[in-house]
């Protein structure tokens, strides 16, 4: 009796075979997985597996391509949103998209974000924001929050001496060149399944011709912030929300 | 008789790096962290209550490693 319940036509959820068996090298606990799992479900039920072109950042996410069963591109240190220029202006059928993080995008990719973004190209660009670099050891990042302590900053972060936290994403919504911009988080059931929704429309927006979509996902590095993956999610909603709160910043 | 709906999970335990995201998202507290360990030294994710489960898939969603497939269905209870 226990048994019969595994049965092809009682499966309600299940791993995509977009995203392929190869274990991710993520910390236990990291959106990153999350948030890769999102991008191959949408492009799973878009069924656009075989026009899709991601470009894989430096950072944490630099092994992204080994995940997608889909084409991808590596691209230098915050340059993702000017290849994805180019491979969208060469494949202009193709759903071309970008994966960043917060020290990709927002610190040395600001250039190639703020431009790609005001020339209105018809990528998309999936931010993740977790206030630190994780991958090189949890040091400062221009969006670290006010007093949060990081490996550079072991007092906490001193607006007087470090500058104020960078909120990219409010900037990019004063450019003409966006179409739709939204802040969504990945850390209850709930928001899942809004992030997805954003995500689908941001693939869609692909194709409309109509300017540059942005998805910044606020999210968790337990491992650099110290804390469970648990307790990061709480650490997340309590202090990350206040200052990047969620929800769709422009829709035209 | 009535109809009660009855879920089920199946973890890909050497997949799982026991995060335990798992736990804390599971409305019912089916899931909890095994005392067992996979080949990587990760103690994963088991149900402890495996009849409390309902399917609700809020397990499966949050998982970062897509390590769980949620199966769903109706059964006849006799109360």
């Amino acid at each position: 009796m226990e048994n019969d319940i595994f049965k092809p036509e009682n499966l309600v959820y299940t791993k995509t075979p977009v995203l392929n068996d190869t274990p991710m090298h993520y910390c236990p606990g990291c959106s990153h997985g999350v948030v890769h799992k999102l991008v191959a479900e949408v492009v799973d039920e878009m069924g656009i597996q075989e026009d899709t072109i991601g470009i894989a950042p430096v950072g944490c996410a630099v092994f992204a391509y080994r995940y997608f069963e889909m084409d991808f591109q590596e691209a230098a240190h915050g340059r993702a949103p000017a290849v994805a220029t180019a491979i969208k202006r060469l494949y202009p059928e193709k759903y071309v998209f970008t994966y960043q993080g917060d020290g990709d995008l927002a610190a040395i990719g600001t250039a190639e974000t703020i431009h790609a973004c005001n020339r209105g190209e018809n990528i998309l660009i999936i931010f993740i924001n977790n206030a630190i670099y994780g991958m090189t050891g949890g040091q400062m990042a221009p969006t670290t929050l006010e007093g949060m302590k990081t490996s550079t900053c072991p007092y906490g972060r001193d607006t007087t001496i470090n500058g104020y936290p960078l909120n990219i994403t409010d900037l990019l919504v004063q450019l003409k060149g966006t179409r739709y911009i939204t802040r969504q988080s990945v850390h209850n059931a709930a928001s899942i399944l809004k992030a997805k929704k954003a995500l689908k429309k941001g693939f869609q927006n692909c194709m409309e011709k109509k300017g540059t979509s942005v998805i910044e996902f606020v999210s968790t590095c337990n491992s650099g912030w110290k804390m469970s993956p648990a307790k990061a999610n709480e650490w997340m909603v309590e202090n990350m929300f206040k200052a990047y709160p969620l929800g769709d910043l422009k829709d035209i | 008789m009535g109809t009660k709906i009855k879920g089920a999970i199946l973890v890909n335990e050497e997949r799982c790096k026991g995060c335990g995201l798992c736990v804390v998202a599971c409305p019912h507290d089916v899931l909890t962290l095994s005392k067992k360990v996979n080949a990587k030294g990760y103690n994963f994710a088991t149900m402890e209550h495996p009849d409390a489960c309902v399917g609700c898939a809020s397990c499966g969603y949050v998982c970062p490693d897509a390590c769980i497939s949620v199966y769903r269905t109706k059964v006849e209870s006799s109360n």
